[in-house]
This record gives structure tokens, C-alpha cells and sequence, in this order.
């Protein structure tokens, strides 16, 4: 009983926003839109392929955000990532691909943790600019133009393949969500890096090395653009140079949803796959009411506004 | 009752650019002995505190810990050696629980993952609460809902935890009410009871009086003095601090 009592007084309103507004979204759509198809098995599970490479950056921004920073720029990195693998599988095997476009992220990433952590830089600044500048070689790396993947294992486990009747997208977003959630709940690195976005100060008295934890949570940050652009790559079976370019402000809204702190020290991974899924929902029930593209934006952009701002009503006290 | 010899400032200076924050320091601390340092703002004593702990490096003069030379690198360094600090602006990590404070840097880990073991810091935690009477609501409590005696409860009884030689407390009461400093002087005793060596900052000159065994007086980074508290009075202490004699 007191238990009970002391689990209900510990979970939070910011973490349970999600929980309850994806329910309401959900029996909302489920109830209007059911004629239209909504609620067909095919539908829901197009939403869950749909959100798989934004739930894959989402992952990666609840760990920066819980450090104290933020990445603008990995929606460039999606870009230059799927580019460079798409490239890559022109001439060479699937695994020399998916590592250089897993690489690339990796890389990208490292690039703006080093001028964080080591440079002081702070990180909105150093990721505002990498997102120009990344979204530029992207343009240029092909000419502004789209590069066919043509490798079918590729695109199968990428992309439209099965492993057990159970679609590719399905399985990398519960392999992300899963090996996510135990790093950032259960390892000394997840707490880490909770201490580090809570109190640098403390983090860092208490032996924690923060200039590292801070390079790696961007690392985390590129290196899941890097996969949700294999993603990209792996379903559309092309790369080009606006993939992950609209994605930004989707992926930060299902991170901030989902309960994660914008100035650090808390966060969900399970919060963020349910905010994903929430965008994802949110932009299926949009087009199947037939509303206009740019009814759908703003819509969407009242919803998210609505949204965020419940999430974050309390952290203000 | 005091014992063995556990540290040994020799003649430290130190000076950030050109302000000189402290000049030939030199004070000795033995296990189980309280030492307040006392002092007007500006003094010099938290620098004299994060000197001690790792945080600066003085600009000359050396520690010796257990007679042995000990110039540490870093903080952490002076951790593995057993000398905890309470710090004036709490060190504590506000959004998380209890226990993972009380772990902060050193948490367990378990199994051939090495995952978190939660369940044994929680359970330690709770009893190392208990055992020194810190009340909060469990070791499951998230810091920001608890008071500033909880928090300085919490953050001295980590430093229990872990220090096997010497804690330092850089004002440990100045935002509590009576009640919060008395269990916090409480708290203290039960740590020069445990042999440690203390070394207490503090503006209350009452609290330095019922805590010390000896006091070190600071003005403007130069030492004035040591006096023991059995015998002095605070006249003397105030005249030694103030420079009016
Ligand atoms: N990091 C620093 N850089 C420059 N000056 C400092 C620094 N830390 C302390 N000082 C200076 O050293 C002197 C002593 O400060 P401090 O040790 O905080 O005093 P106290 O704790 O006794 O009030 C002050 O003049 C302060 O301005
Ligand atoms: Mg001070």
C-alpha cells in the first residue's frame, strides 16, 4: 500500500503526458476516422514503419538532451549518411555500406562533440551551423541529385524485408528502443549522463569525466542519424539529399513529449518511441481527413504546440 | 581524544593571476579532531577547501596526507584517497534520487552486462540513512523535493559513506533553520566519532564553539592564527577575524 502510494507520488505528470495523450489521439482518430481506415491493421502498422528512422533520432536526442545538449544538425546527417552509403553499395559489399554510413554519423557526431566538449563551444551553436554546413555537402555531394540502392539485401534489412513475418522497421525500433533504454536507465554511462544534464558541477566532483560524456552523447546523436538514414535509404530504396530534412522539429516535439527534460538531467527512451508514434499517428489521421497540406501543417503545428506545452507545464515551478 | 596524524598542510600559497587568495598556509589535522576554519568573506577558506580536495593546485607549499607527499591531479584523485567534501553549493544532482547521489561517479553494477544494481544502492543508501538518522522520505526520493536539512542530511551522510580519512564541510549549515543545523551538528559528531578528521567552515561562531576542537582564523588569505577552542572565547576569535583588536 504504501508503496503503491509512493510509486503513484513518483510517477511523474511529464512522463505520463505521453502515455495519456497518445491514448486520446489515438481513441480520437480511432473513433472519427474509422471508416477511413484508420484503425486496419495495415494502416497502424504503416505508422510504425513510417516513424521507425524519426523514433531512431529521437533515441539519439534524449540522450543529448539529458546531458544538457542538443543536436539541430542530425537531420543533415541523415542525409549525408544515407548519401554516403547509397554511394558506397555502387561499388561495394552491403557491409562496407552500412559502415560508412553508420561511420559517417559517427563521425559527424564526433565532430560536433569535440568542439562541445573539448572547445567549450555550446552545442545549439556549433549544431545550428553543422546543419548548414552538412546540409550543403549533402546537396553537393551528388549534384542535388537521388541515388538509387539497388542492393536488395539492403533494402530487404533495411528497409521492406521481413525476418519472421515481422517487418525489418518494426524489428529496429524495438532493437533501438530496447538497447537504448538499457543504456540510458540501467549502465554508469546512462547515469552519467543524467548527472551530467542535472548538475555539470556535481557530475564532475564526482570523479564523472564530463567533456567525455558530453562527446559521447553527440556521437549517440550522429550515429543514430547515421542508422535512421539507412532507414531511409533501405525503404525508399534511393538516397537524396532532403531525407531527414523535415524531420527536425517532428523528432525534438516526440523527445519533449515524451517527457524529456529540454535543459537535462531526465528523460524516456519508451517516452520518446510513444512520442514518435504520436507524430506518426498524428500526420496519418491528418492526410486520411483529407485535409490540405498546408491545413496539415498547421495543424499539426497547433498540436505539437498544445502538446509540448502540457509536457512542459509543471518544470516551471 | 585525537590520534594519528592524517594531514599536513606546509606553507601553501595560492594566487589566481595576479590575487593572491592564499599565502603560507600551513595547519596539521589529526583523525577524530574537528577543526573550524573561520574567517570574513573573501577569506580564502573555500579555496583553502577546493586546494585540499584536488578541485586547484596551490601555487607552491605541499600536502602530505598520512605523512606521505600527496599533490593530487583532480578531484577524483583525492577521493581514492579517502577525503570526502560537503561543499557550500550543494553537490548534489537535483532530478535524481537519493541513491544515485548517494552513488554519483561510483555507482554499483551487477551481472556480466554490468547493469546498474539499483536495488543494492537503494538498499544501502536506506541504510546508511538510517543508521545516522537522516530523515527522508525514502532512498528512492527525488532530491529537489526535499528540504535543505534532507539535502545536507543526504550530502553528509555520502561523504560518511566514503571518506575513510578526512571530510570537508565548506559551510554545511548556512541555509538552515535550527532545527535542520542541529541534526547537521548531529551528523558531525557522528563522524568524529568515527575517527575522521573534520575540517568545518563556518560564520557561526556558536556552532564553531560546540563543534571545534581547535580554530584556524583566516582574514584576507593570511593565517592569523590557532587557537584551541577550550582555550579561547569568541572575543578573541572576533578580534583575530576583524583585525580590531
Ligand atoms: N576561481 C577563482 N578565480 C579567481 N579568483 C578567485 C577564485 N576563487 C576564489 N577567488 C578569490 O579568492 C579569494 C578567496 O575566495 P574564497 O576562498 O571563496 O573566500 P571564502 O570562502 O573565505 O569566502 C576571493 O578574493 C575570491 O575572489
Ligand atoms: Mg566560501
Amino acid at each position: 500500500m504504501t508503496r503503491l502510494s509512493s510509486r503513484l507520488r513518483g510517477l511523474d505528470f511529464q512522463q505520463a503526458v505521453v502515455y495519456f495523450g497518445f491514448l486520446a489521439i489515438f481513441l480520437f482518430f480511432a473513433i472519427t476516422l474509422y471508416d477511413d481506415g484508420f484503425l486496419t491493421q495495415r494502416n497502424l502498422t504503416n505508422i510504425v514503419l513510417q516513424t521507425a528512422p524519426a523514433t531512431i533520432m529521437a533515441i539519439g536526442l534524449v540522450f543529448a538532451l539529458s546531458a544538457g545538449e542538443i543536436d539541430l544538425s542530425f537531420g543533415s546527417i541523415v542525409a549525408v549518411s544515407a548519401l554516403s552509403c547509397a554511394v558506397a553499395l555502387q561499388s561495394f559489399p552491403l557491409p562496407v555500406g552500412v559502415l560508412v554510413g553508420l561511420g559517417v554519423g559517427v563521425a559527424i557526431g564526433a565532430f560536433n562533440g569535440v568542439l562541445v566538449a573539448y572547445l567549450k563551444l555550446p552545442s545549439f551553436l556549433v549544431t545550428l551551423a553543422t546543419m548548414g554546413l552538412f546540409a550543403g555537402i549533402a546537396r553537393s555531394m551528388t549534384n542535388l541529385r537521388s541515388i538509387p540502392v539497388m542492393n536488395e539485401t539492403f533494402t530487404g534489412i533495411f528497409g521492406s524485408g521481413k525476418l519472421f513475418s515481422v517487418p525489418s522497421l518494426v524489428i529496429w525500433t524495438v532493437l533501438g528502443v530496447g538497447v537504448g533504454h538499457l543504456l540510458y536507465r540501467h549502465t554508469r554511462f546512462g547515469a552519467h549522463v543524467l548527472a551530467t544534464g542535472d548538475n555539470p558541477r556535481a557530475a564532475q566532483v564526482s570523479g564523472i569525466k564530463v567533456p567525455r560524456v558530453r562527446l559521447y552523447v553527440l556521437m549517440i546523436c550522429g550515429g543514430c542519424a547515421g542508422l535512421a538514414g539507412l532507414l531511409y535509404a533501405g525503404r525508399l530504396q534511393a538516397a537524396k539529399y532532403t531525407l531527414g530534412e523535415s524531420d527536425l522539429m517532428t523528432v525534438i516535439a516526440a523527445v519533449i513529449v515524451g517527457g524529456t527534460a529540454l535543459n537535462g538531467g531526465k528523460g524516456s527512451v519508451v517516452g520518446a518511441l510513444l512520442g514518435s508514434l504520436l507524430m506518426g499517428m498524428l500526420n496519418n489521421g491528418l492526410i486520411l481527413m483529407n485535409l490540405k497540406v498546408s491545413d496539415q501543417m498547421i495543424v499539426r503545428g497547433l498540436i505539437i504546440l498544445i502538446a509540448v506545452a502540457v509536457s512542459l507545464r509543471d518544470s516551471s515551478r | 581524544m585525537s590520534g594519528a596524524e592524517v594531514l599536513a598542510l606546509n606553507n601553501i600559497h595560492k594566487a589566481f593571476g595576479g590575487v593572491v587568495a592564499i599565502q603560507d598556509f600551513s595547519l596539521n589535522l589529526k583523525a577524530g579532531e574537528v577543526v573550524a576554519l573561520v574567517g570574513d568573506n573573501g577569506a580564502g577558506k573555500s579555496t583553502l577547501i577546493k586546494i585540499i580536495s584536488g578541485v586547484y593546485s596551490p601555487t607552491s607549499g605541499d600536502i602530505e596526507l598520512d605523512g606521505e607527499k600527496a599533490g593530487f591531479r583532480d578531484a577524483s584523485a583525492a577521493r581514492e584517497k579517502g577525503i570526502e567534501v560537503v561543499y557550500q553549493d550543494l553537490a548534489l544532482a537535483d532530478q535524481q534520487p537519493v541513491y544515485m547521489n548517494m552513488f554519483l561517479g561510483r555507482e554499483l553494477t551487477k551481472g556480466p552486462l554490468n547493469l546498474l544494481d539499483k536495488k543494492r544502492m537503494r538498499r544501502e543508501t536506506q541504510e546508511l540513512v538510517d543508521e545516522l538518522d537522516v530523515r527522508i522520505p525514502s532512498a528512492s526520493s527525488t532530491i529537489s523535493n526535499l528540504s535543505g536539512g534532507q539535502r545536507q542530511g543526504v550530502a553528509i551522510a555520502r561523504a560518511t559513506h566514503w571518506a575513510s580519512k578526512l571530510v570537508l564541510l565548506d559551510e554545511p549549515t548556512a541555509a538552515l533553520g535550527v532545527a535542520e543545523t542541529a541534526r547537521v551538528e548531529a551528523l558531525i559528531e557522528q563522524l568524529k566519532a568515527k575517527d575522521l578528521a573534520i575540517l568545518i567552515i563556518s560564520h557561526s561562531l556558536d556552532q564553531v564553539f560546540r563543534l571545534s576542537d581547535r580554530i584556524c582564523v583566516l582574514r584576507r588569505g593570511e593565517q592569523i592564527g590557532v587557537r584551541e577552542t577550550a582555550k579561547t572565547d569568541k572575543n578573541e576569535i572576533v578580534s583575530m577575524i576583524t583585525g580590531v583588536a
